[in-house]
């Protein structure tokens, strides 16, 4: 056991390629942690941002800014009485929202957070995102089902409708990009790490990619990604002005929350596709272009930076929390948080300054590991962020509209640059 | 590249896996065709599939694996849910069924249960006694290299592939035509 796990460590190969399942329980309980977490956070930021933009505090009372607000919800959630209509088909009531939470979860094996940072390597990885992401529509259409309900049942029909044509679309504009792949070596591959080792090789994102072509392409599935996730604008599963909620109005307490659990956890995975094909996955800013090893010290610096820059908010918020005897617990809270950031930032720093020295030790190594895992979370939160703003600023399409653009628009587009992408790599090369 | 199969390592992939696959398979296959509640079914026929995918994998046949997942298990089990659940379900299921069809299946069943005993008897003169894993990450390349070709040669099967697009591109405008009467 213990041989099995010191072993790895001066590997530079994924645990499932090193045949390593100890590693691999590791990596995914780290993931499911991460994620699990994400999601948390996620649920915090998505309603302070979204009470931002339409001008109101949200959340303030649950710890400060209402930082403890997603503990409290997932409390409250876990208490909650377990309501199964008593029309509905039992077994199938049950097991829907398994069946997302499943789909969700287990796309994440293949998700590169580095050259070694992911559990396996797939040859298929990415026909196996899709695969498996593409089975999440299930719990949705049958939870509708098993609900025996109006509401739920159009909810779940327009969403299978919905995730149907948008995959399609989604599918053409995945395939164009998997073609930029084999343009400098011939073969391509659909393997997610070497998706992003083409882009290294060539030395280019292929969101740039015979521009506009790249640009184009990542567009229908920036658009696409979100109607396969249901979120708004395309949250027509959920339209609580048509359906209440959609497929989910039966669901209640922990059901209910398995439910968003897997569409946050969808969101990351459908976001880190896009990171991971046209945005160069886990390199930083221009690897080849600046690859002195003063700039890999410089751009190292990074991670520490962006949690110092946390921790300063975080400490601001105290100093301008009001001298009120009622904020003393809070704003204890808070600078015990900015101390934790302040603290996770040094050790950040401590670490890059560390692993510059020594070229091949493990700090070296670990820096490494840091800087691929935090240049991919931070282009995947950009995503995550996007997620709220289209939320807070489009108005929701009607259904017949919705599908008018899926086939008229993003599939005739989609179609086109992926014919003209394959004519200009032939002439290219 | 397999490192499991050329490092000497024993593969993840044990007959315990090939078990337990299977048994999935073979209990949901039965509960296909026993659930009265044609929801149930469909849910039965999706473990089958995704258990006879799981066994797509165990052979080192990753597309395969991935297109049973993606088009099976993802589409067209959603399409044939989105049908079912809009029939009416509990006055379905009181129907007497019409099995009148028993003794041709019956009879079908006999005639592969001996095909299939006869390639077990006969099987170590009919197939190699072993055959060379086949290195799983090469597998995608190979069906495209016999697909489409490689290196300027057309492949072994362009012709097939193609006249088989073809034949679904003519199925699928005839369903449009059919439904739609102004295009």
């Amino acid at each position: 056991m213990l041989n099995q796990f010191m072993s790895y460590l001066g590997s530079n190969v994924t645990p499932g390629s090193a045949n390593n399942q100890l590693w691999a329980l590791i990596y995914v309980l780290i993931i499911f942690a991460g994620v699990s977490v994400a999601v948390m956070a996620m649920n915090w930021l998505e309603r302070k941002a979204l009470a931002h933009f339409q001008i109101r505090l949200g959340p303030m009372r649950v710890g400060p800014h209402g930082l403890l607000q997603p503990f409290a919800d997932a409390l409250k959630l876990m208490l909650k009485e377990d309501i199964i209509p008593a029309e509905a088909d039992q077994f199938v009531f049950w097991v829907a929202p398994l069946i997302g939470l499943l789909a969700s979860f287990t796309v994440y094996t293949v998700i590169p957070f580095g050259p070694s940072q992911a559990v396996s390597d797939m040859n298929i990885g990415i026909l196996f995102m899709l695969g498996v992401s593409s089975l999440g529509v299930l719990g949705i259409v049958v939870a509708g089902w098993a609900s025996n309900s109006h509401y739920p049942l159009i909810g779940a029909l327009r969403s299978s409708a919905q995730m149907v044509s948008y995959e399609v679309a989604m599918g053409l504009a995945v395939v164009s990009a998997i073609l930029m792949t084999s343009m400098k070596t011939g073969t391509g591959t659909l393997s997610m790490l070497g998706i992003v080792e083409a882009q290294q090789e060539q030395g280019i994102w292929f969101i740039f990619k015979f521009f506009p072509l790249g640009l184009i392409a990542f567009v229908i599935f920036a658009i696409a990604m979100i109607a396969e996730t249901n979120r708004a604008p395309f949250d027509m599963a959920e339209a609580e002005s048509e359906l209440t909620a959609g497929y989910h109005t039966e669901y209640s307490g922990l059901r209910w929350s398995l439910f968003m659990l897997a569409e946050y956890a969808a969101m990351i995975a459908v976001s880190s596709i896009a990171v991971t094909l046209w945005l160069g996955g886990w390199m930083r800013p221009f690897p080849n272009l600046l690859h002195a090893p003063a700039w890999d010290f410089i751009f190292s610096l990074f991670p520490g930076i962006t949690f110092g820059g946390l921790a300063a908010i975080a400490f601001i918020g105290t100093a301008r929390m009001p001298a009120h005897s009622f904020f003393k617990v809070q704003r204890i809270g808070l600078a015990v948080f900015a101390a934790l950031l302040g603290f996770l930032a040094l050790l950040l720093l401590v670490i890059a300054v560390a692993g510059r020295s020594a070229d091949t030790s493990l700090a070296a190594r670990f820096n490494e590991g840091i800087g691929y895992v935090y240049w991919f979370v931070l282009k995947v939160a950009v995503f995550m962020y996007l997620f709220i703003w289209y939320r807070a600023t489009w108005p929701r399409y009607r259904f017949d509209q919705l599908m008018k653009i899926g086939w008229k628009v993003m599939l005739p587009i989609s179609l086109g640059v992926l014919m003209v992408t394959a004519i200009v790599g032939v002439l290219v090369s | 590249m397999n490192p499991a199969i050329n490092a000497g390592m024993a593969p993840v992939a044990t007959p315990g896996f090939f078990y337990v696959l299977a048994g999935l398979a073979v209990a949901s296959g039965v509960a296909v065709i026993t659930r009265r509640n044609a929801v149930h079914a469909a849910l039965a026929l999706i473990v089958t599939l995704l258990s006879v995918a799981g066994l797509y994998l165990m052979l080192y046949a990753p597309f395969v694996f991935a297109v049973q997942l993606f088009v099976y298990a993802g589409g067209i089990m959603l399409l044939f849910l989105f049908v079912i659940m809009l029939v009416n379900i509990e006055r379905s299921s009181k129907e007497r069924r019409f099995n009148r069809m028993w003794p041709v299946a019956l009879a079908a069943s006999c005639a592969l249960m001996v095909l299939f005993l006869s390639a077990f008897v006969k099987g170590r003169t009919l197939f190699p006694d072993r055959l060379m894993p086949l290195p799983e990450s090469s597998n995608t390349q190979q069906i495209a290299g016999m697909l489409y070709g490689e290196a300027g040669r057309m492949g072994q099967y362009t012709f097939a592939f193609e006249i088989a697009s073809l034949l679904l591109l003519v199925a699928i405008l005839g369903a449009v035509i059919m439904t739609k009467k102004k295009i």
